[in-house]
C-alpha cells in the first residue's frame, strides 16, 4: 500500500478529510451530519495517514492518545448535560445562546458541546481501534 | 436559527417550564457524577499513581449522593426528571422509586469496597488498562438501570454496564481469561439481543416506552394484545441476566477467571440487575401476566437454587464454587418474585441487598484467602486458620451469613420468603428453601475445613504466616462484613425499607403520579 502517490496524496487527503470532518460537525446543528459521522470522517483520515506512513507519526501528529480523547469527548458531553444544572432545567436541556461576532447573529448550545464531546468519542475510539490493527499487521 | 423568528410558542404543551428544584437532580447525579469521574479517570490512565485516589474519591462521592437520594426517596416518596425539559412519556424519564433508591445505595457501598480493595489488589499494569475507569463507567451503567424509568433506557444502561464489564473481565489478558470473557460475552449479548426484541414488541404495541405510560396503557391493552409473549420473551431475557436455571451456564464458566476484585463486583452486583429488571418489568409492569406465569417461575427457582448449590458442592476451586452460590442466591430471590405477594417480594429485595453485600465479601475473603495459601483449590490450600485466625473467623462469619444462620443478615429474608411461601400454602417452595440452606452449609462448610481450618499439607510451600495482607483489602472486606453483622442483629429497617419498596412495586399509584402529576391512579 505504500506506493510513492499514496503517500503523497495522503498528508493532503488526510487534512481535507478533518478539514470536512469538522465541516460536517458544525453542519450537523441544523441539516444531516452531527459528531458521529464527522467523527467517523476524522477517523477515516487518521487510518488513511496511518497506513500510508505508518502508526507512529499518526501517534505523533494527534499527540493525545486516543483513549484520552475519547474520554474528553465523554467528560465534554457530560458537562454539556450539567449546564442545566445552573439554570434550573432539567439535565440534557438544549440551552441557547446568542452571540453577535462581527454583526453576524451566531446561536450556541449546550447541544453543539454535546455533539463535540460525541465527535471525540469516535474519532478516539475508532483511531484508537484502527492504530491497534494497524500496528498489528506491521509486527 | 430557527426560533428566532418564532418566539410566541407555547411551549408548556411540550416542555416543562416550571423551573426544576435543585433536589430532583440528585436521581440523576449518580449516573452524571459516575461518567464524568469514569472520564477523568480515563484521561489520567497512565498516571497509575492518582488512580486510586480520584477512583476511591468519586466512589465515595457516589456513596453520599446515593445516600442523599435514598434518604429523599424514603422521606418524600418516588420523583421523576425527565431529560430536556420534555414532557413525559415522550422525554426520557428517570423515576426513583424506594426499590431503586435502596439498591442504588447498596450498590454504591459494594462498589466502594470494591474500589479500595482494589487499590492493592489491582497491580499497576491492570490500572493502567482501565480498572478504575471501568469501575466508575459499570456504576453509571448500574445506577442508570437502578434509577431510570424508561424502559429501552434500561436496555442503554444493561449495555453500558455489559460493555464495562468486558472490560473489567480481560484486565490481566490471561488465556483462560479471554476463553472466560468469550462465553460471557457472546451469552450475555444474546441475553440484551432477547432484550432489544422485546422491547421492539412492547413498542409496537403500546407505542411507549416509559414504565409510566406502560402501567396506565396495560389494562385497556390487555383483552387485546399478546402481553404474555411480550412478558416470556422479558422473562428468558432477564434470567439469562440473572444466571437463573437453565439459562445460567455462562456465570461458573467466566466468574472465576478474573482478579477477585473483579468477580466480588461482578458476583454481587450483576446478576442482581436481572433480578431489579424481573421485579420492574414483570412484578411492576405485568402483574396480571406475571400470576399467571407464577409456577413457572416457581419451577425455575426451585431449580436455580438446587443446581447452583449442587454445583457448588462437586466444585474443588473456591472460586468456582462460590460463583456457583451465587446462582443458588439467584433462585431464593427469584422464590420471592414467584410468589409475588408483598411479603414475598419484600424477601426478594431483602435477600438482593444481602447478597450484594455477602457474595462481594466472600469473593474478596476467598481472594484473601488464596493469595495468603497460594491456591484456589481446596485439595491443595489449608493452614489458614492457623495463621490468620481473624481471617478465618470472618470468612466464616460471611459464610455462615449466606447460608442464612444467625445472627447475620442472611437469616432474615431467608425467614421472610419460607414464612411467605408457607403463607399461600407453597410448601415445596418453602422446603426447597430450606433445602438449599442446609446444602449450602455442608458447602460452605467442606471450604472452611478444608481451606481455613485444616492443617497445611505435608510436602506444600511454606507456611503463610509471613505474607500480610494489606490494609485495603482489611478495610474493603471490614466495610461489607461489618454491614452483614450489623443488619442480621438489627434488621427491622431493612425489613421496613424492603416491605416498603415491595408495596411500591405493587401499588404503583405514586410512581405514576410522580411521572404524570394528574393521571387518575390504577
Amino acid at each position: 500500500m505504500r506506493t510513492v502517490i499514496f503517500r503523497t496524496v495522503a498528508p493532503y487527503l488526510t487534512s481535507l478529510m478533518v478539514l470536512f470532518s469538522i465541516f460536517v460537525l458544525l453542519r450537523g446543528h441544523n441539516e444531516p451530519g452531527g459528531g458521529f459521522i464527522g467523527g467517523l470522517i476524522a477517523a477515516s483520515a487518521f487510518a488513511i495517514y496511518g497506513i500510508a506512513c505508518g502508526v507512529a507519526p499518526v501517534r505523533r501528529a494527534i499527540y493525545f492518545h486516543p483513549m484520552a480523547i475519547s474520554a474528553f469527548g465523554l467528560f465534554l458531553s457530560a458537562i454539556a448535560g450539567m449546564i442545566s444544572l445552573p439554570l434550573s432545567v432539567p439535565f440534557m436541556t438544549g440551552n441557547w445562546m446568542k452571540l453577535y461576532f462581527f454583526g453576524v447573529e451566531l446561536d450556541l448550545s449546550s447541544v453543539l458541546i454535546f455533539d463535540i464531546g460525541v465527535y471525540f468519542v469516535v474519532v478516539g475510539a475508532i483511531t484508537s481501534i484502527a492504530l491497534a490493527l494497524e500496528e498489528r499487521d506491521r509486527d | 436559527m430557527a426560533a428566532s423568528s418564532t418566539a410566541h410558542v407555547d411551549l408548556s404543551q411540550a416542555m416543562n417550564v416550571d423551573p426544576t428544584p435543585l433536589a430532583d437532580w440528585l436521581v440523576v447525579m449518580p449516573v452524571a457524577w459516575c461518567i464524568l469521574a469514569g472520564a477523568v479517570l480515563l484521561m489520567l490512565r497512565k498516571r497509575t499513581e492518582v488512580q486510586a485516589r480520584i477512583g476511591v474519591f468519586a466512589l465515595m462521592v457516589l456513596c453520599l449522593l446515593d445516600a442523599a437520594l435514598f434518604w429523599r426517596v424514603a422521606n418524600e416518596g418516588p420523583f421523576t426528571m425527565v431529560m430536556g425539559r420534555w414532557l413525559p412519556p415522550f422525554g426520557i424519564a428517570f423515576t426513583v422509586d424506594l426499590l431503586g433508591a435502596f439498591f442504588t445505595m447498596t450498590s454504591g457501598l459494594v462498589a466502594l469496597a470494591a474500589g479500595i480493595f482494589g487499590r492493592d489488589d489491582v497491580d499497576s499494569t491492570g490500572r493502567r488498562y482501565g480498572f478504575y475507569p471501568f469501575l466508575l463507567l459499570l456504576m453509571a451503567g448500574v445506577s442508570g438501570a437502578f434509577l431510570t424509568g424508561d424502559i429501552f433506557n434500561l436496555y442503554v444502561w444493561f449495555e453500558v454496564l455489559l460493555i464495562s464489564s468486558f472490560g473489567l473481565l480481560v484486565l490481566g489478558s490471561e488465556r483462560e481469561q479471554i476463553d472466560g470473557a468469550t462465553k460471557y460475552a457472546f451469552l450475555n449479548l444474546v441475553g440484551t439481543t432477547l432484550f432489544l426484541v422485546a422491547t421492539g414488541y412492547l413498542y409496537g404495541l403500546f407505542g411507549t416506552l416509559n414504565m409510566a405510560d406502560i402501567l396506565v396503557k396495560a389494562p385497556e391493552l390487555r383483552e387485546t394484545a399478546p402481553l404474555m409473549t411480550l412478558v416470556c420473551l422479558y422473562l428468558l431475557a432477564f434470567a439469562m441476566k440473572a444466571a437463573a436455571f437453565p439459562v445460567n451456564f455462562w456465570l461458573p464458566a467466566s466468574y472465576h477467571t478474573p482478579k477477585l476484585v473483579v468477580s466480588g463486583l461482578f458476583g454481587g452486583l450483576l446478576t442482581k440487575i436481572g433480578i431489579y429488571a424481573l421485579l420492574r418489568v414483570l412484578v411492576m409492569l405485568f402483574p396480571v401476566e406475571r400470576t399467571e406465569l407464577g409456577w413457572v417461575i416457581a419451577v425455575l427457582a426451585a431449580g436455580t437454587m438446587l443446581f447452583g448449590v449442587l454445583g457448588a458442592l462437586a466444585q474443588n476451586d473456591i472460586r468456582r464454587s462460590v460463583g456457583f452460590l451465587v446462582i443458588s442466591g439467584i433462585g431464593m430471590m427469584l422464590a420471592g418474585i414467584a410468589l409475588g405477594s408483598p411479603s414475598g417480594l419484600a424477601g426478594a429485595i431483602f435477600y438482593a441487598a444481602h447478597s450484594m453485600v455477602v457474595m462481594t465479601a466472600i469473593y474478596f475473603a476467598a481472594g484473601i484467602g488464596g493469595r495468603l495459601s497460594g491456591s484456589f483449590l481446596l485439595s491443595r490450600s489449608g493452614g489458614i486458620y492457623a495463621s490468620h485466625a481473624i481471617l478465618a473467623f470472618t470468612t466464616l462469619a460471611l459464610f455462615l451469613s449466606m447460608t442464612g444462620l444467625p445472627p447475620f443478615s442472611g437469616l432474615w429474608p431467608k425467614v421472610m420468603l419460607v414464612k411467605a411461601s408457607l403463607d399461600v400454602g407453597e410448601w415445596w417452595l418453602a422446603a426447597t428453601i430450606l433445602v438449599t440452606g442446609f446444602l449450602t452449609t455442608i458447602t460452605v462448610g467442606r471450604i472452611w475445613a478444608l481451606a481455613y481450618w485444616k492443617p497445611r499439607a505435608e510436602g506444600a510451600e511454606a507456611a503463610p504466616a509471613d505474607r500480610s495482607v494489606p490494609a485495603t483489602s482489611v478495610i474493603g472486606l471490614g466495610m461489607l462484613t461489618v454491614l452483614t453483622v450489623v443488619f442480621g442483629l438489627w434488621p427491622e429497617p431493612l425489613i421496613a425499607i424492603s416491605q416498603d419498596a415491595a408495596r411500591g412495586l405493587i401499588d404503583t399509584s405514586s410512581y405514576v403520579l410522580s411521572v404524570f402529576p394528574g393521571e387518575v391512579p390504577q
